[in-house]
């Protein structure tokens, strides 16, 4: 070719530079685990979810959370949400209302009537689960979805466990409880109500099950020690809130006082005021040691109800109480102080606890019962094999999210052991911490809140206290989420880069280096908002 | 506003894109179909600003032109490590120029393109002129002077790094208060560059009354955007100075270098605005404000203000500067204050 003058080479592209070559560390995608998930006791992917809510795709949202959680409209209402606790967004402004925007989905979903996914192919495996509580329930959905056939067996007369006798009407609609047990059932599970088993081994022999969960959950009120004239009128809290679901609600007169600092005390309370009552809660210790959520007992207390700190119950009468104060000693323990009052009472309801009737597991062997509860191994499995427990019968913080969590690990590990298999769960990612992120990138976006029923309402009827965000602010909510650890595709290594070294694959496939022309020089990780890249050494 | 307000959406504009933003809202770096008009392979430090800053102002002044846009390019960093003979990294029509004319060149440019329209021998092509700060306020300031007071349709493009970088880190008039450079060293009662000199060339360029006169960092490309695309509507004389933060004439760590525009701006030691016809138009506002020693401390060319006893006075110094800028473009949104 003839070139003009002085110039002797044609003319190439800096492409025959590879500047890779300079790089001493290298970036890479990875996924980390968002604090939200890891807290999660179903082991939800809650930032999965949400990245599908986020744009507005919430059929997609919901299947992505059903896969983990069957039941989003209860979580909705009775989860303790935890994952707001751990939410790093809580360390900018407020938390995302995760709970809120399941709450959301859970709604839609039951006016949508999307249907579970059903599975692909039966195992012809069948598993025994007994208790339709929230642990039952989610090992039922669970092994269902893996195509093992399931049989349920209920002792009482309706679905739901604790859901729906635990759990007062004004905090879990019963026709949310319904729908989400219904459609469960829907997924093919045999289920027979009023069938306590009294002796799992025969009833499992009989059915020709392959495999059990065990979760009959704690009923048995606890009693505690209160001598009481024949006239007093003592009911155990668990036994009061069971009696609201049928036809005869308990006659409790006008003073209720309510032994115990728990959930379920603040429960039976809150019920009580509904009912006309004027309910006192007696509590030993002080506001700050009590085991209840603080939340819950700030909307007893914006209710009218009235606790008595530092106080226990003596003696009971026809119509009071003898009650010693108490104060705390140097280890914050309660200790008597020698000083007694009365107070006028129509009844006393117990709120002390619960235990397990273990009652269907007398002389199964290797079984080991402590506390009142039966141990499992991390399989979930007793120390018999192929009986499972879970959900309060089982050494775990007892509440429903728990119990589902419970329900799917167990299905997961009695699906790998029928297929003669261990269940390994996968490898605990690195979890996103706050540090990782570059929180500059998020637009402020405070917290929406969902209203609140009004509280005379809430003083005289059963009406849901807590309500529901609307499409627009439960769309703002999700997307108030930083997907911490996970890459939501903002395109700012793509465009950071100075070297050009980042590819874009295109919506929904992420992104590659271009390891050729990349030096190392770290920006794309320093300028991820959410922490999916790190830089590794390079191996010289 | 500079800042296009949108609609709240997770990240909103301030990453490069938004999946959940409508196609026609999304950033030029974001499209996969974008220039990148300085390609892979070019001899830029790791981290380099001004390649950064090269990309996203060319790439949007390519889509604002169709695709029909040359540029003229001054001698210094840019020059240097995209073009050493023969190969380029430059994917548009490209020409170097001597260390000061790049001004004029762009100059002689447009006014060969005008006079062939004329003739009707081509359509429409735009032009644009960029160097390195060395390039724009010393060695060139005369030629661009010049084109801006005669308003040829040029738009110039300035990445201010605030030195001669590449032959070793000299100091320029572009080079701030108290910085370390080969040529102003951390000795003497007064370490470093001295106070009181050097210029601003967008207030100059201000002063010239040019149709438009902006300023923009590479930590906020959104805005870069929208001003090379306003810029790039416009006819006559148009002047964009771009903060590029240099990892080697700065001592700054390379991942560093969107943090330090950023803080920059955030400080209010480098004002983003923008001016029509010589007048302040509007500012980009300061989001998260921050004392000026969360930008100089990351710097080493500031690492003798940290000493065994920290420089107060100076540091104050440039604190008054920032404070000064603050009030001078109105940085602090008074609505939030």
């Amino acid at each position: 070719m003839e070139k003009p003058f002085a110039i002797t080479l044609d003319p190439g592209s800096s492409l025959a530079n590879h500047t890779g070559s300079w790089r001493t560390s290298r970036p890479v995608y990875l996924d980390r685990l968002p604090p939200c998930n890891k807290q999660c006791p179903a082991g939800e992917d809650i930032q999965g979810w949400l990245f599908h809510a986020e744009s507005g795709d919430y059929e997609s949202a919901w299947r992505h959370l059903t896969k983990d959680n069957p039941f989003p409209a209860i979580m909705g209402r009775v989860c303790y949400h935890t994952c707001e606790g751990a939410c790093n967004r809580g360390q900018l402004d407020a938390p995302v209302g995760i709970n809120s925007v399941e709450h959301f989905l859970g709604d839609e979903a039951l006016k949508q009537g999307w249907k579970l996914t059903p599975p692909a192919s039966e195992s012809g495996k069948h598993v025994l689960v007994v208790g339709a509580g929230p642990s039952g329930m989610s090992a039922a959905y669970h092994l269902r979805r893996f195509g093992h056939s399931v049989t349920l067996y209920e002792a009482g007369p309706l679905l739901g466990g604790m859901m729906r006798f635990g759990i007062p009407k004004y905090r879990l609609p019963r026709d949310i409880l319904e729908a989400e047990m219904q459609r469960v059932v829907d997924l093919g599970v045999t289920v027979k109500l009023n069938s306590k088993v009294d002796n799992i081994l025969k009833t499992m022999e009989e059915g020709k099950f392959d495999a059990a969960f065990l979760a009959v959950g704690a009923h048995i009120g606890k009693r505690a020690m209160i001598p009481a004239g024949d006239a007093a009128k003592i009911i155990d809290a668990i036994s009061l809130l069971r009696s609201m679901e049928g036809e005869d609600k308990p006659l409790l007169g006008r003073r209720v006082v309510v032994y115990g600092g728990g959930n379920t005390a603040i429960d039976v309370a809150r019920t009580a005021k509904r009912m006309g009552a004027e309910p006192l809660i007696v509590y030993r210790r002080t506001r700050d040691k009590m085991p209840a959520h603080d939340f819950e007992l700030e909307e007893a207390l914006q209710e009218g109800i009235m606790v008595k700190w530092l106080s226990t119950i003596k003696q009971a009468h026809e119509s009071s109480l003898t009650i010693e104060k108490m104060a705390l000693d140097s280890k914050g323990f309660p200790q008597p102080t020698g000083e007694f009052e009365t107070i006028e009472a129509d009844s006393l309801v117990l709120a002390l606890g619960q235990d397990v009737d273990l009652g269907l597991l007398e002389g199964v062997p290797g079984l080991k019962v402590t506390d009142g509860v039966v141990e499992v191994g991390p399989n979930m499995m007793t120390g018999y094999a192929g009986i499972f427990a879970g959900g309060d019968m089982v050494p775990a913080e007892r509440n429903v999210t728990v119990g589902i969590g419970h329900g799917k690990q167990a299905a997961r590990h009695i699906d790998g052991w029928l297929r003669g298999e261990q269940y390994l769960p996968p490898v605990q990612r690195e979890v996103a911490t706050f540090d990782k992120l570059n929180t500059w990138y998020y637009a402020d976006a405070p917290k929406t809140v969902r209203p609140m029923l009004d509280i005379i309402r809430r003083q005289s009827t059963f009406d849901e206290v807590q309500g529901a965000l609307d499409e627009s602010n439960a769309l703002f909510e999700a997307r108030r989420c930083l997907s911490c650890g996970n890459c939501f595709e903002c395109d700012n290594c793509y465009g950071v880069c100075p070297d050009n070294a980042v590819i874009k694959l295109g919506p929904g496939n992420r992104f590659q280096f271009n390891y050729d022309y990349c030096k190392g020089c770290g920006m794309c990780v320093a300028e991820c908002p959410c922490g999916a890249i790190k830089m590794e050494a390079e191996e010289i | 506003m500079s800042f296009q307000p949108v609609h709240f959406y997770q990240t909103g504009t301030f990453t490069v894109g938004n999946r959940l933003l409508a196609q026609e809202e999304r950033s030029v770096q974001a499209n996969m179909e974008r220039t990148n008009s300085l390609n892979s392979g070019h001899r830029a430090c790791q981290g380099c600003g001004e390649a950064l800053g090269a990309r996203y102002a060319i790439d949007a002044a390519m889509k604002a032109a169709s695709g029909r846009l040359i540029a003229a390019n001054a001698t210094g960093c840019l020059e240097v490590f995209s073009t050493p003979y023969p190969e380029t990294s430059w994917q548009i029509p490209w020409i170097h120029s001597l260390f000061g004319n790049t001004a004029a060149v762009a100059t002689g440019i447009a006014a060969a393109i005008k006079v062939k329209r004329h003739k009707g021998q081509m359509g429409d092509v735009r032009v644009v002129a960029q160097g390195g700060d060395g390039g724009t306020t010393d060695i060139g300031f005369g030629c661009l002077s010049g084109m801006f007071e005669r308003n040829d349709d040029v738009l110039y493009i300035c990445y201010d790094n605030g030195g001669y970088m590449n032959t070793g880190v000299q100091r320029s008039s572009a080079t701030p208060p108290a910085a370390r450079t080969a040529t102003t060293m951390p000795v003497g009662p007064e370490p470093g560059n001295a106070f009181g000199q050097g210029k601003f060339v967008p207030a100059i360029a201000m002063a010239h009354e040019i149709p438009y006169v902006a300023t923009a960092t590479v930590a906020d490309l959104r805005d870069l955007e929208y001003k090379v695309t306003k810029a790039m509507g416009m006819r006559g004389a148009r002047y964009i100075h771009i903060l590029v933060p240099c990892p080697l004439g700065w001592g700054a760590a390379s991942e560093d270098t969107i943090k330090l525009a950023r803080l920059a701006k955030e400080t209010g030691i480098f004002p983003v605005f923008e001016a029509e016809g010589g007048e302040l138009t509007s500012s980009l506002k300061i989001r998260r404000q921050q004392p000026v020693e969360e930008y100089l401390k990351l710097q080493k060319r500031y690492a003798h203000l940290f000493g065994k006893t920290p420089a107060v006075a100076t540091i104050a110094r440039l604190q008054a500067a920032a404070d000064k800028n603050i009030r001078k473009y109105g940085l602090l949104d008074q609505e939030a204050n």
